[in-house]
């Protein structure tokens, strides 16, 4: 059985009096530990769909099944919780909090646990060695650099050690360089850690890092 | 702990923002607890006023004075326990500015009506034995500077005339919303100069001050003591202390009225001024908030980081307000006249108040900032530019 199952899925927004479908009828299935790339035009739905795997959002109509959990039927509570044990986030403008250090960013989704101080740090040091990073723990986002941040990002995404990694054009504000140094090692997340990733992505370089690709237009998978 | 240092940081995130909010509720503090002191100053007397006491004074007015001869009938008034006296004598003392109450009284009962003022035997006895005696209050020995046996020169204006007082008795107040700028002396003193100076004025008390058994029975005390003098030629109006002394403050009402009024007034001022900071700082953070939501943030943990962030500032405003507050009303209480208000002090209800309004302020400050937070959608918020 497939880590997740996307099952019917349509999402329609509402825009005042107008109603804006985005996902037609969608259904795809990721196996665990499978790194899947969802590309497609603007407008075409991807965010729209990982965000509906990563629970931030809800489907208008259908399932998202992760794990054997119907997360489209969790309340808010309940989802939320369910997020902070299953997902981990990658953002493209990495969404780190400015007036905390780096250690202080990786550790914010651990303050929702019930794990020592002292485990806490282990953990968010580890995170960070990860990530290249052990030597940067206490600089504030902005005395780092974009690809670094990013990867502080990515550190954050993994120190609960989540089933799945989202990531929302990950690349999408980084030059080249980083760019390449944050595929990396989301491809060694994958390999090495396990982690079943799902991209968006509009650059097809990215893309390549990733097992399978997944196109959308206009909300339906071609 | 974590969180807490999340709300210190945030609130010091715009640091020349958060101060200027801090002051600005400061200094609203400070003149809320400037006006709630002169309010409550004002109201003092009535804090003073005694339940067993009642005063009976002319049914026209106040400044007409009464026959000495009605102490005799009003002491026969069942339930009247005692019975004294007083005259508003005023005078001018080094200059007009230096004000406090100069009472004309008799010697040997007003003490033992008023026994808020506590006063040495041997001191008692010795402005009783002398006839041009008089009794400071401890707050105007204090200012003036006056010991025992020093002569007080009094240059008559109600009373004309050049008076002397030779102080033999301090009194000390038994709390400290007991009025201690009193100065008391002999009614027979006054009475006498009168009778040879300006015949005819003579005889005359401005009001009784009856002391009554039991302080339920006022109202009938008081319209026994009024039927007593009904259709003479100076009737008579009885009343509690406590109603005596809102007539007083009732003449200058609407100051006082304004001036309580314009105290909240203030408190709204801080909650726009806070307000109006949470707004901008939240709204600024939507993306933050969409990213813990994100991350498994509660609303809860919402609630507590910008209602956290509110109370910390609406806190140090008004911490740093109560601490200003002392200082200007020391020199706001330097700028009156003298004893221009007898007790001058800031009450703890006023400082209780200013943090309760500031903590209330905190909290109202902060409930749109969450309303938004809460109610904005992750997707939303994480497309937010702000």
């Amino acid at each position: 059985m497939s880590l997740i199952q996307v099952r019917n899925v349509a999402k329609v927004y509402k825009r005042d009096t107008f109603e804006v479908p985005v996902l037609n009828n969608l259904s795809l299935d990721i196996p665990e530990g499978e790194f899947v790339a969802l590309m497609g035009p603007s407008g075409s739905g991807k965010t729209t769909l990982l965000n509906l795997i990563a629970g931030i959002d809800r489907p208008t109509k259908g399932n998202v099944v992760v794990k054997g959990t119907d997360i489209s039927t969790l309340s808010e509570s309940a989802l939320a919780q369910w997020r902070s044990d299953n997902i981990g986030f990658i953002f493209q403008f990495y969404n780190l909090i400015p007036v905390l250090t780096a250690f202080e960013n990786v550790e914010l989704p651990l303050l929702l646990t019930k794990l020592s101080r002292a485990e806490r740090k282990k953990r968010v040091e580890f995170a960070l060695a990860v990530v290249g990073l052990g030597d940067r723990m206490y600089h504030y986002p902005k005395q780092l650099s974009g690809g670094q941040e990013q990867r502080v990002a990515i550190a954050r995404a993994i120190v609960t050690d989540p089933l799945i990694i989202v990531a929302d054009e990950p690349t999408g504000d980084l030059d080249r360089t980083s760019a390449e140094e944050v595929l990396t090692l989301m491809a060694r997340l994958n390999s090495e850690f396990k982690k079943t990733i799902v991209m968006v992505t509009h650059d097809p370089h990215a893309a390549q890092r990733a097992h399978v690709q997944r196109h959308l237009e206009k909300g339906d998978l071609v | 702990m974590r969180v807490l240092k999340l709300i210190f940081k945030n609130a010091f995130r715009h640091k020349l923002r958060t101060l200027l909010t801090v002051l600005g509720i400061a200094i609203a503090v400070t003149a809320f607890g400037l006006l709630r002191t002169v309010y409550t100053a004002w109201h003092a007397g009535l804090d003073m006023a005694a339940p067993d006491r009642l005063i009976s004074r002319h049914s026209v007015s106040f400044i007409f004075p009464l026959p000495y001869a009605y102490l005799d009938k009003i002491q026969r008034v069942p339930g009247v326990e005692m019975v004294t006296y007083a005259n508003w004598f005023q005078g001018v003392y080094i200059d007009k500015n230096q004000f406090f109450a100069r009472l004309a009284v008799d010697a040997k009962t007003y003490f033992e009506v008023y026994r808020e003022f506590l006063l040495p035997p041997d001191q008692y006895e010795a402005f009783k034995k002398e006839r041009n005696a008089c009794v400071v209050g401890e707050t105007i020995a204090r200012q003036y500077g006056f010991k025992l046996g020093d002569v007080v020169n009094i240059t008559g204006d109600i009373y004309p005339g050049d008076w002397q007082f030779v102080v033999r008795g301090i009194y000390q107040r038994r709390d400290e919303t007991v009025d201690g700028t009193q100065m008391v002396f002999h009614w027979e003193y006054l009475n006498e100069r009168m009778r040879t100076d300006a015949p005819g004025r003579d005889g005359d008390v401005g009001w009784y001050i009856v002391k009554i058994a039991d302080p339920n029975r006022s109202a009938e005390v008081s319209s026994q003591v009024d039927a007593l003098f009904a259709n003479s030629r100076a009737e008579t109006k009885t009343e509690t202390e406590r109603a005596f002394q809102q007539s007083f403050i009732a003449a200058t009402g609407t100051i006082v009225t304004a001036m309580n009024f314009l105290s909240f007034v203030i408190i709204g001022i801080i909650m726009l001024v806070l307000g109006n900071t949470m707004i901008m700082s939240a709204r600024e953070r939507t993306r933050e908030y969409a990213v813990l939501k994100t991350l498994g943030f509660s609303g809860g943990h919402l609630v507590g980081l910008i209602g956290g962030e509110s109370l910390l500032i609406s806190i140090a405003g008004a911490g740093v307000g109560v601490l200003l507050t002392f200082p200007l009303v020391e020199v706001f209480a330097a700028a009156l006249p003298k004893g221009f208000f007898p007790v001058f002090t800031i009450e703890p209800i006023t400082l209780t108040l200013a943090v309760l309004s500031a903590i209330t302020v905190g909290v109202t400050a902060s409930i749109f900032p969450i309303q938004r937070a809460l109610g904005t959608r992750i997707v939303d918020g994480l497309r937010h530019v702000g």
